[in-house]
């Protein structure tokens, strides 16, 4: 087994596709002092404090961003396959009335949202919860749309779609792993 | 990605510290469930708990209970005195019972050390012990630790005195290598008669002297001084253990600045602690109490689902 890599996102491409998804919000959600972010752990994070940022600059405006772990809320949790150590969830503004912005880095099956979706109505009542992502790479197991998204990649099921941020990995760059079979299956693992 | 070397929590005798640091951790995320508006995540649904207690308890039984709960787990409790332990059924009879209504984790609590490990032979839940006899105390050491590292930020380089009846405490050997695994260096202090044979193979400073125990300590836990150990003569007056190892504010002055007051409870207030330094502000004995389900609720999580293929 081999694998081929291709870059899909540099620095620049990241931030420019971050300010289209700002722009876009602030089109979107008239009310702006409505707005809270909020960043699914790990990779959303960051994102979402970039999106505030540049809402800082745009607008004036200080939107609160708030951190989501998810880990309690999966439909797969008892599998313990491949479980990630749990962080910690930290949403200090209030839910009721606010225009959430849910980010995530990667939308892939869906599944990710929906328990991050169930884990927000268990903190409040927002008045819209809308999605943003970065990568939408397709393959959704659930009825799951962004309504912001960075750039659509067409991936394969098995591809892995490889976010970093310089935040979390020291550089800015999205790429897709491809697994290429040897053409005798022997070269197989 | 990380989960725990064992699908059971027996003791904290040969835990890895990693382990202890992965628990502790997860602890963190459930504390700030705790204080939710909606106390309540979905983790466990479809998990169904029992709580086996064979022993009066308070604060565990109470504090696994509402552990469970905020998980979603589905519970039955179960105590002696309205079961059909009464009519003489074995533990091993009650327990393979409970297993064939297909339950997935037993929390037990049992006046004979080792029960917890009897029932991993014989049936196929993940076991928590939940106190057995003089042997452990698990989640009442590992709540100890998570409410000390709060506090100061790691358990490493603390001098812990554990003071109290060392012969008799399952908190005391749970505190024991829960604190040394994890850097802290352990004391123990209590009367001589109260000191099992062997006390030296902890690998702990033994005082028999109060003062001389606090002396520099940051960390004080003190035990409750179980009075049915007079009747047997082990001391002979609750009057004397109090002047002679009660935690009083005068002999708090002999510990490091910033210390902290504990106790597991029930406390015998002016026994073994006087009131004035139960409810000082250096005792964290309430905090304890709400980081106890916290705790809970992360070995509930990081057990659950584990099978035995993947190790025990």
């Amino acid at each position: 087994m081999t694998v081929a890599t291709k870059a899909v996102l540099d620095q620049k491409k990241i931030a420019r596709a971050i300010t289209r998804i700002t722009h876009e919000i602030l089109e979107q959600v008239d009310d702006h002092k409505s707005l809270g972010i909020i960043g699914i752990l790990t990779r959303g994070a960051p994102i979402a404090r970039r999106i505030a940022a540049q809402i800082k600059e745009l607008e004036k405006i200080d939107v609160p961003v708030g951190l989501m772990d998810i880990s309690l809320y999966r439909d797969d949790v008892h599998s313990k396959l491949d479980q990630p150590v749990v962080q910690t969830t930290d949403i200090l503004f209030e839910l009721a009335n606010r225009n959430v912005i849910l980010v995530d880095d990667v939308l892939f099956t869906g599944r990710t949202i929906r328990a991050a979706l169930s884990q927000i109505v268990d903190f409040g009542r927002p008045k819209t919860i809308q999605l943003a992502v970065l990568v939408d790479r397709g393959h959704r197991e659930l009825p799951i749309k962004a309504d912001y998204v960075g750039v659509n990649i067409p991936t394969s099921k098995n591809d892995m779609v490889v976010v970093k941020l310089i935040e979390n990995d020291g550089e800015d760059i999205v790429f897709v792993e491809t697994e290429k079979l040897k053409q005798d299956k022997k070269g197989k693992n | 990605m990380s989960k725990l070397s064992s699908r059971h929590l027996l003791g904290l005798e040969n835990v890895p510290r990693q382990d202890m640091e992965l628990i502790l951790d997860t602890s963190v995320t459930f504390r700030e469930v705790i204080d939710r508006t909606i106390k309540r995540v979905p983790t466990l649904r479809g998990i169904t708990v029992v709580n086996l207690f064979y022993e009066a308890s308070t604060r565990t039984r109470i504090s696994f209970e509402l552990a469970e709960k905020r998980l979603s787990a589905d519970i039955v409790n179960f105590s002696t005195s309205t079961s059909s332990v009464k009519k003489g059924e074995s533990l091993r009879d009650t327990v393979q019972n409970i297993e064939a209504m297909k339950i997935d984790m037993v929390v037990v609590r049992h006046g004979s050390s080792g029960a917890p490990y009897f029932l991993t032979q014989c049936m196929d839940a993940n076991i928590i012990n939940g106190g057995d006899g003089a042997h452990e105390h698990p989640t009442q050491a590992l709540l100890d630790m998570f409410t000390v590292r709060e506090k100061y930020g790691s358990l490493d380089g603390l001098r812990v005195v554990l003071v109290g009846d060392i012969k008799h405490s399952r908190v005391i050997r749970s505190n024991i290598w829960g604190f040394k695994a994890m850097g802290a260096s352990v004391a123990l202090c209590g009367p001589s008669t109260l000191l099992p044979y062997e006390v030296e193979k902890f690998g702990c400073d033994v005082y028999t002297d109060i003062d001389e125990a606090l002396d520099g300590a940051d960390v004080v836990n003190v035990m409750r001084i179980q009075l049915e150990r007079q009747k047997s003569g082990l001391f002979p007056s609750q009057r004397e253990y109090t002047n002679l190892f009660g935690i009083t504010k005068d002999r708090l002055k002999r510990l490091n600045k910033n210390y902290t007051i504990m106790h597991p409870g029930p406390m015998n207030r002016g026994v073994e602690i006087s009131s004035e330094v139960a409810d000082s502000k250096n005792s964290v004995i309430l905090e304890q109490v709400t980081n106890g389900q916290a705790v809970r609720m992360a070995v509930l999580y990081l057990l659950s689902g584990r099978k035995e293929e993947e190790g025990s």
